[in-house]
């Protein structure tokens, strides 16, 4: 018998390595099995069990002791046992669960995504649009923080924080010294740094990227465009550093921001260091590779096309002729 | 044909009568555009972007319309709202530039449906016509509407 245990996770069978969480089981199999996470980040040491969006039903706790668990369980901090049964999304209760744990995050979110530059590429709108309610029953104020400068390069809007501990486990495990992190308690709590003491590393960038929401975001990019008019390129250079490779923004001859490049579960594939992300942002910098791939179920996706551009007038003799008249008004004007 | 018939006598008569019934009815045409048609309800004229009620542009540049536009004919680039602009402009970021190319716009109302911030409606009147295609890309001083009268 192989040391794999069986796992079922609605109806589909995997085999996996003892000590996976249910979460990477089903990352495993993939497709629309997989719960959603806000704050589990696979690439982070301790990270998950935050946000309760992972819920999932064991209804079968092992093949030794058949009973189910009692209630929903994390799916991101549960290991599998052989023989475990789960049910995701074929549970009415794990998505009624999840409706409650969308409004429970959004309720002291500001929903200012027409201001916010992470929209487009949030998970929590995601999150929301495909498990939330339209409306909230929560009737008092929201609480409010003034916007906070973590050093010249990242913003942070306290206001918008789902408190996921992410960027506190990027600054205590990718950067040297860990200058930031959460104060204060429940309601009160908020990211900081400790008399606004700046981040001064070379990796704190990524708190940008592990940031599901748009509490922290890149201030060079502070509205300089929407996310889904901008066009994701792959491109890579030599870097001391990192790896250097990441996904350059474009708009039109412009990279407008550098960021790492995330999957599909929207995790990094490897994080970079601050020089590649703030201070390359001319094409000569990098080794273009391609466009990005983006789901199509994506924004960022609409009016993108991975293909070379048909001949616009300019460049196609054919059409040059048949429209001289138009270009002879043109350069009159 | 008997004789009657091929001097066409009564079909010319009976045609001349149409014409000069005609001439004391109501007349159809409007003459536009001094006087102009009353428009449905659901009419779409040109855009406008609304103020708020304290006079401050609603517009947060979030780019929506331009997103919703099958036609691809909005353009613009976001500014960020500087202390002491509280009053010109609603929200932290407002469209320092937006653009509406009218010869692309087909006036669907995609734009209007897509705002969060209820900012642009196709409330205008025809769009008036023009010689040169530049003078069809409208700007934010056509676009805006008149600020509040104190």
């Amino acid at each position: 018998m192989s040391d794999k245990v069986k796992v079922t996770i609605d109806g589909i069978t995997v085999e996996v390595e003892p000590g996976t969480s249910i979460l990477n089981a089903a990352r495993q199999i993939g497709g629309d099995i997989v719960p959603p996470a806000m704050c589990y980040y696979s690439k982070l040491e301790g990270s998950g069990g935050k946000c309760r969006t992972c819920l999932v039903k064991v209804s079968k706790g092992s093949e030794k002791d058949p009973r189910p668990m009692p209630k929903l369980v994390a799916s991101c901090r549960t290991g599998v046992m052989d023989g475990m049964e789960v049910q995701n999304i074929t549970s009415p209760e794990v998505i009624e669960a999840r409706k409650g744990v969308v409004e429970m995050l959004l309720i002291n979110h500001p929903l200012d995504c027409p201001v916010c530059d992470q929209a487009g590429e949030c998970h929590l709108q995601d999150l929301s649009y495909e498990h939330g309610v339209a409306d909230t029953r929560y009737e008092f104020d929201r609480r409010t923080f003034e916007r906070i400068d973590i050093g010249d390069k990242i913003q942070l809007h306290m206001t918008r924080c789902i408190l996921c501990y992410r960027c506190v486990y990027v600054a205590d495990q990718i950067t040297d010294n860990r200058v930031h992190g959460i104060l204060g308690r429940g309601d009160a709590s908020e990211i900081s740094t400790y008399i606004e003491k700046a981040i001064d590393n070379d990796f704190s960038g990524n708190v940008i990227d592990v940031c599901p929401v748009g509490a922290l975001t890149d201030k060079t990019f502070r509205f300089k465009n929407r996310v889904w008019f901008t066009k994701p390129v792959d491109a890579h250079r030599d870097c001391p550093k990192c790896k250097g490779k990441v996904t350059l923004w474009y708009k039109g001859e412009e990279v407008l921001r550098v960021t790492g490049r995330k999957d599909q579960f929207g995790e990094v594939e490897d994080f970079i260091c601050n020089t590649c992300r703030f201070d390359t942002k001319n094409t000569s910098d990098w080794v273009i590779e391609g466009p990005r791939h983006i789901s199509h179920t994506s924004v960022i996706s609409s009016n993108h096309y991975e293909m070379t551009p048909l001949p616009v007038i300019k460049d196609n003799p054919i059409l040059i002729e048949a429209n001289k008249i138009e270009f002879d008004r043109a350069t009159k004007v | 044909m008997n004789f009657w018939e091929r001097l066409y006598f009564p079909a010319i008569f009976q045609g001349m009568g149409i014409t000069f019934r005609h001439m004391f009815k109501k007349k159809e045409t409007i003459f536009y555009p001094e006087v102009e048609r009353e428009f449905s309800e659901n009419w779409r004229g040109m855009h406008s972007l609304k103020r708020d009620e304290q006079g401050r542009e609603r517009c947060t540049a979030c780019g929506l319309c331009a997103l919703s536009c099958p036609a691809e004919a909005i353009t613009m680039i976001a500014g960020e709202r500087q202390k002491g602009e509280e009053e010109l402009y609603r929200e932290e970021k407002y469209a320092a530039v937006y653009e509406i190319n009218m010869l692309r716009c087909i006036f669907c109302g995609l734009c209007e449906e897509a705002c969060p911030k209820e900012a642009i409606y196709l409330d205008g009147p025809i769009v008036p016509a023009d010689y040169l295609r530049k003078d069809f890309i409208y700007g934010k001083d056509k676009l805006v509407e008149e600020p509040l009268k104190a």
